[in-house]
């Protein structure tokens, strides 16, 4: 019984976890830039949610069609403006300018929304159903669906659409895609305006399953490390492995070890598939 | 001995003097000063020289802290207890930079980053030992007066600084420098000419790690009251990098300088604006990036006069 419990949430948790890190893991397939901002618009988004709902009672589910558009037009600007000026600098600049920059915007959420823990309640609750004899609150159900659409939704923007097909010709082959006439830098600030518009709706489904505080962000940055370094990097399907398997990983840690231990085992296996496998789970050798 | 190093030490011999014209603020905040400038040279020794971005200073600082925070409760003497933190650390950190710096680029840096969050979340955890999130209590270790403790902390993190310095000179002007830049500029060539860029890495996170920690003892005995989030923390490891771009990457007397700077404009910032003061450390490394990305060594006296153009 407990067994399908912890099985069917590892899945509702992976991918909310795969949400959460699959613009991360876009930024840093194709601009190879590790986007510390990353947590603060997820938390952004949430806060976005939160507003919403509380001032306009628009409910989080239409909230995301705010979202995406607002955080891709930000990320996008951020790119264009700020990033794209240090783009071919070492990893040590980049990581240090997105570091700089989340500072402040980790800085002007505490200032402006205070660093209170806040949680977004929808009246009426939406209650619970049971799954193969296990427990699933509804809202959670929804907000898995939710990302998952929203993973799906990139799967076909990569591959269908012409800006797609350019991003992940630069990912392949930066050189190659510039003689084919592709304009890097622009498209650069579109990948980056993706993550920022995938971490922005994340954040609006997290909204519903985590209390809301800018002092998370860190938590959600780790999240998207691991899942990354575990899937591998840069795919959609490495994505959802990744944050399916480390759910699974503090499910079973929790359920043996104390809830006290699931993060050390969550970095621990982080270390060791860096070392062991860095490609990832589904990530293909010297693609990384 | 380049001029550069020198000046280096010259600069440390004259603040050795701080004590006679300053009273307790001075001292804490020469203290401080000391501090920041050992954790940015050491992190100068793997970061710059060799060219890793490492994010693992705040680990070896918070297992320096706690080492001794720990052997001082057990009744150890203080100095006694800040040797074993330098050769533990020392030795731990060669142990983990054999197996980490296998590890490239951004791997390397999340994998750094990654052990400061273990190492936080086993102290968390080991509350017999650690207290866990209550933190640790660490016994007064003279009770000489406020004056004298002041007085003796600040010559105790002097002195590691001064250690760091003369460590780090002597690394930049031996075999294991000169192997270390190799490293920086193509690892591959570096092994196919016969260096053993394994070992040299290992020497050199080792040694990027040994005088962290004994800073962290230090401070532990220093505020006397330590919790992982406080010694942990991610921006003692950042910290030390912008420092260190501030001044210079790979140059001791610019890394210094940096975190002697750094250090002026958090203390301003930090007494002036408490409410905004990591914005603002924000905005100071966007600038400093985007318009000084090779740090005040790079200045020039006549760099800002306008060149004569070439006819």
């Amino acid at each position: 019984m407990w067994l399908t419990q912890v099985l069917i949430n590892a899945l509702v948790l992976g991918c909310l976890y795969a949400c959460i890190a699959i613009g991360f893991s876009l930024v840093w397939g194709v601009l190879n830039v590790i986007n510390l901002i990353h947590g603060s618009f997820i938390v952004l988004g949430s806060y976005l949610a939160f507003g919403l709902y509380q001032t306009l009672g628009i409910s989080p589910w239409y909230a995301i069609i705010v979202a995406a558009p607002l955080f891709f037009v930000l990320g996008y600007l951020l790119q264009f403006l700020l990033l794209n000026r240090v783009i071919n600098a070492p990893v040590l600049v980049t990581l240090t300018m997105t570091f700089g920059l989340d500072l402040i915007l980790n800085n002007a959420m505490i200032y402006f929304f205070k660093a209170d823990y806040r949680k977004l309640t929808l009246s009426p609750p939406m209650g619970s159903v049971s799954l193969f004899h296990a427990v699933v609150p509804i809202d959670r159900l929804i907000a898995t669906v939710a990302a998952l659409a929203l993973t799906g939704l990139l799967y076909l923007v990569l591959r269908r659409l012409r800006v797609g097909r350019a991003i992940v010709a630069v990912r392949l082959d930066r050189d190659a895609a510039v003689l084919m006439g592709v304009d890097v830098k622009s498209i650069y600030a579109v990948a980056f305006g993706l993550g920022a518009a995938l971490a922005g709706c994340a954040g609006v489904l997290m909204a519903l399953v985590y209390p809301i505080s800018p002092l998370t962000s860190s938590t959600f940055l780790g999240k998207a490390f691991v899942v990354c370094v575990l899937g591998g990097l840069g795919s959609v399907s490495g994505a959802l492995a990744g944050g399916v398997l480390l759910a699974l990983v503090e499910g079973v840690g929790t359920t043996f070890l104390g809830p006290e231990h699931a993060t050390t085992l969550s970095f621990v296996l982080l270390i060791v598939f860096l070392i062991v496998r860095p490609q990832g789970l589904l990530g293909r050798k010297g693609f990384e | 001995m380049t001029r550069s190093n020198a000046a280096l030490l010259v600069l440390l011999v004259c603040l050795a003097a701080l004590p006679l014209f300053g009273g307790a603020y001075a001292l804490r905040l020469g203290t401080i000063a000391c501090m920041y400038a050992i954790l940015a040279l050491s992190w100068n020794v793997v970061g710059g020289l060799a060219g890793y971005p490492s994010f693992a200073t705040a680990a070896f600082f918070g297992f320096g802290a706690y080492a001794t925070g720990v052997l001082l409760n057990m009744g150890l003497p203080l100095s006694l207890t800040i040797l074993l933190s330098f050769v533990t650390s020392f030795l731990l950190a060669g142990l983990l930079g054999a197996v980490l710096l296998r590890l490239r680029g951004h791997y390397f840096a999340i994998a750094s980053l990654s052990l400061v969050e273990v190492l936080s979340e086993l102290v968390n955890n080991a509350t017999d030992l650690t207290g866990g999130g209550m933190g640790l209590n660490i016994p007064l270790a003279s009770g000489s007066g406020i004056m004298a403790d002041a007085m003796f902390f600040f010559y105790a993190m002097w002195g590691i600084l001064l250690a760091t310095a003369v460590t780090v000179i002597a690394v930049s002007m031996s075999k294991l420098g000169f192997g270390l830049s190799c490293i920086r500029q193509n690892e591959t060539a570096s092994g196919m000419v016969g260096l053993n860029a394994t070992l040299y890495k290992s020497i050199a996170f080792g040694l990027s790690a040994c005088f962290v920690s004994a800073a962290g003892g230090i401070y532990a005995a220093w505020v006397h009251y330590i919790d992982p989030s406080d010694v942990f923390d991610v921006l003692y490891s950042v910290k030390p990098i912008v420092m260190a771009l501030m001044g210079g990457l790979g140059s001791p007397i610019g890394v210094v300088a940096g975190a002697f700077l750094y250090f002026g404009l958090e203390e301003v910032v930090w007494r002036n604006y408490i409410q905004i003061h990591s914005g603002v450390l924000g905005v100071l490394i966007v600038l400093l990036l985007l318009f000084l990305p090779h740090g005040l060594i790079s200045l020039r006296p006549g760099m800002f006069r306008r060149k004569a153009k070439h006819v």
